[in-house]
């Protein structure tokens, strides 16, 4: 029985990735770690390749070359289909919350968070409502909500309710893509909170795409700038607002990328000197 | 997996006033200890101690489990001790208590109000009433788009109808052909038998020609067409409106009506009597064919009867009744699509209504036009 993790544990190394779709080069020989506890950012321009580097991550692209290992395991290892065993075990080990929620919309909400308990546990139906009203709660919903369908759904209510989903099994690891594209500036205020608060309880590593500078100041523990199909820089966003590489510089410079740099110094970001990772407790 | 699977979670009783937990108290784990915990029964009255030293791993699942059964033993006993639970499944605990706190202030969610039977039967024949309302005004919507279009003529748009021209007729000929072929041939087949008895073997050409031209090839024609795009109306024009490419259209100043809705109408108001003449024609051959090989009537007599038996009354009605399948076909198709709200699912209900109700209602006028044509001596 493991006690308490150590915060440089890493839960996902990729190495020497590279991938491509025809001619066109996506990754040629990406490098980077992601440690366990930590709030980690992947940004980059349109077409850098950051949504297909998640998409291999979470199992639903295989690379060309390189390797990928998460929570211990070598995603190249694992069999091909859905079905696979190791990779049904390790599917349940992390959630992903997608862009457009990709709540099924022929159920309720909270027949949507129900599900992977449902699918994958023994429990009984009136105890997976009672937990998924309480993920609902997590997430920040309103108990009405549960018995709503998605299209019946505001755009902010549909990234909690599909947050609430990805983390009805406990996942150690949750993937995020676009947590606050399309909200109004409220909304994605709540959920930077929601994403904060839910690494604090549950010890989540959280792994994010976002275009949103705010969120990445507020936020983010570690942001990996991925450009021509490398990494070009990785580190704190202090740290990377002191490099020179100019696919970084477009982050920091121009009026908005000031503007979120403004905010994330002033006082009020009193979490960002926290240590990196504060250890796991939730273990097996 | 990197990690030792830890054993299900359990309880057992140590002693009349202290519980053990240990194993995996998580949504794996805890299947088989729920029935237990509602099971047990606990001494009440008496203060109870419930040591969580062995609790090797803990989840909300677990958590909520665990809380409800602490919750239950308050109620009976005095006190309740939990001991020695590691400080990290403390802070869970405490978080998922307040959660039930919480969620026990705010009550229950709301019961979807039930209904009596007596508002169920209501609402059961008030859908399709409303439902038949809105498709008369999208008829008319239909009728008057198209009424401004011949108007002005510019407002038509030839490349997507010469595009549902090819889609829907030109690529629907090999099926439409081979199905009318196997109709002609099962009409001649059927009616061979009947016609040997009584020696009327060269009547066999009044009786594919009546039946294949005036009904089978237009019905036929009718209900391929209404499968084929009928549905592919309904699914586009469904998944447009979920994507909002609908809105999107009338935000630009463009009408769906003109875009979407006229193309489909008109290609297949000339599609579908065109598909129907091609019908007859493979229809009677296969007559022609079936009656050469089982009553011996060469192609020659047969075509010779045909011209006889046949007046072009017979063929007309027969094509003139395309039309108005297309027209059924084309508006109940569109209509569906754009009664799609919400997601995927809808959309595919919608395309089998789609289905469903334009061979329902082709088959309708078909025998409407029966009667009709009865009355009128036809």
């Amino acid at each position: 029985m493991p006690g308490p993790t150590p915060s440089n544990e890493a839960v996902i190394e990729i190495s020497k990735l590279s991938t491509s779709f025809g001619d066109h080069l996506v990754h040629s020989g990406i490098d980077l770690e992601v440690y366990r506890g930590e709030i980690f950012a992947l940004i980059g321009g349109s077409g850098s390749g950051k949504s297909t580097l998640l998409r291999e991550m979470i199992l639903l692209h295989r690379p060309d070359a390189g390797s990928i290992r998460i929570l211990g395991v070598d995603l190249q290892t694992l069999g091909h289909g859905d079905a696979d065993d190791e990779t049904l075990a390790l599917r349940r080990r992390w959630g992903v919350m997608f862009q457009h929620g990709g709540l099924f919309g022929s159920l309720t909400v909270r027949e949507n968070i129900g599900l992977p308990l449902r699918e994958h546990t023994g429990l009984d139906d009136a105890l997976i409502d009672e937990i998924a009203a309480s993920k609902l709660a997590t997430a920040g919903l309103e108990p009405q909500v549960g018995v709503q369908y998605p299209s019946e759904l505001s755009g902010g209510m549909m990234k909690r309710a599909s947050l609430a989903r990805a983390l009805a099994l406990d996942p150690e690891l949750v993937f995020l893509d676009e947590p606050t594209a399309g909200l109004d500036p409220e909304s994605a205020g709540e959920v930077d909170q929601l994403v904060r608060r839910l690494r604090d309880l549950f010890g989540l590593t959280i792994v994010m795409i976002t275009h949103d500078l705010d969120l990445l100041w507020q936020l983010a523990d570690r942001v990996a700038v991925l450009a021509d199909g490398k990494v070009q820089g990785i580190g704190s966003m202090p740290e990377l607002a002191q490099m020179d590489n100019p696919a970084i510089r477009k982050f920091f410079d121009g009026p908005r990328g000031r503007a979120a740099q403004e905010q994330g110094r002033l006082p009020h970001d009193a979490h960002s000197g926290r240590e990196i990772g504060k250890s796991s407790w939730k273990t097996k | 997996m990197g990690r030792t699977p830890a054993a299900p979670a359990a309880i057992t009783q140590s002693s009349p006033q202290e519980y053990v937990l240990s194993g995996a108290w998580t949504a794996q784990g805890i299947g088989a200890v729920t029935p237990q915990l509602d099971a047990l029964t606990t001494p009440a009255g008496q203060e109870l101690v419930v040591d969580g030293a062995r609790i090797e791993a803990l989840d909300t699942a677990g958590a909520w489990v665990l809380q409800k059964f602490l919750h239950r033993l308050e109620d009976d006993a005095k006190g309740v001790r939990l001991r020695a639970l590691r400080p990290e499944f403390g802070r869970l605990l405490e978080a998922i208590r307040q959660q039930m706190a919480d969620q026990e202030r705010t009550l229950a969610v709301p019961a979807i109000a039930s209904t009596t039977p007596l508002e169920r039967l209501g609402r059961h024949f008030e859908a399709p009433l409303q439902q038949g309302f809105a498709l008369l005004s999208f008829v008319g919507e239909c009728a008057l788009a198209l009424g401004g279009c011949i108007a002005q003529p510019t407002r038509l748009r030839w490349r997507p109808i010469l595009y549902n021209i090819r889609s829907a007729g030109f690529d629907a000929l090999p099926i439409v052909g081979m199905l009318s072929f196997l109709l002609g041939v099962v009409v001649a087949y059927q009616g061979a038998g009947q016609l040997r008895q009584y020696g009327a073997n060269i009547f066999v050409a009044d009786l594919v020609g009546l039946s294949i031209l005036r009904e089978f090839a237009p019905l036929i024609t009718a209900i391929i067409v209404a499968g084929r795009s009928g549905s592919a109306y309904a699914a586009q024009i469904g998944t447009m409106s979920v994507t909002e490419e609908i809105d999107a259209m009338r935000t630009l100043g463009i009408a769906p009506l003109d875009l979407l809705v006229l193309p489909k109408l008109l290609a297949l108001l000339i599609v579908l009597p065109l598909l129907t003449v091609f019908a007859d024609a493979l229809g009677v051959f296969g007559g022609m064919i079936m009656a050469r090989t089982q009553l011996g009537v060469g192609f020659g007599d047969f075509l010779d009867r045909f011209v006889k038996a046949i007046s072009v009354t017979a063929y007309l009605l027969g094509v003139g009744k395309a039309p108005v399948f297309a027209a059924i076909i084309a508006v109940v198709g569109c209509f569906q699509g754009f009664r799609t709200r919400g997601g995927a699912d809808s959309v595919g209900r919608q395309t089998t209504r789609a289905v469903v109700q334009s061979i329902f209602l082709v088959i309708v006028a078909d025998a409407l036009f029966s009667v009709a044509f009865s009355a009128l001596d036809l």
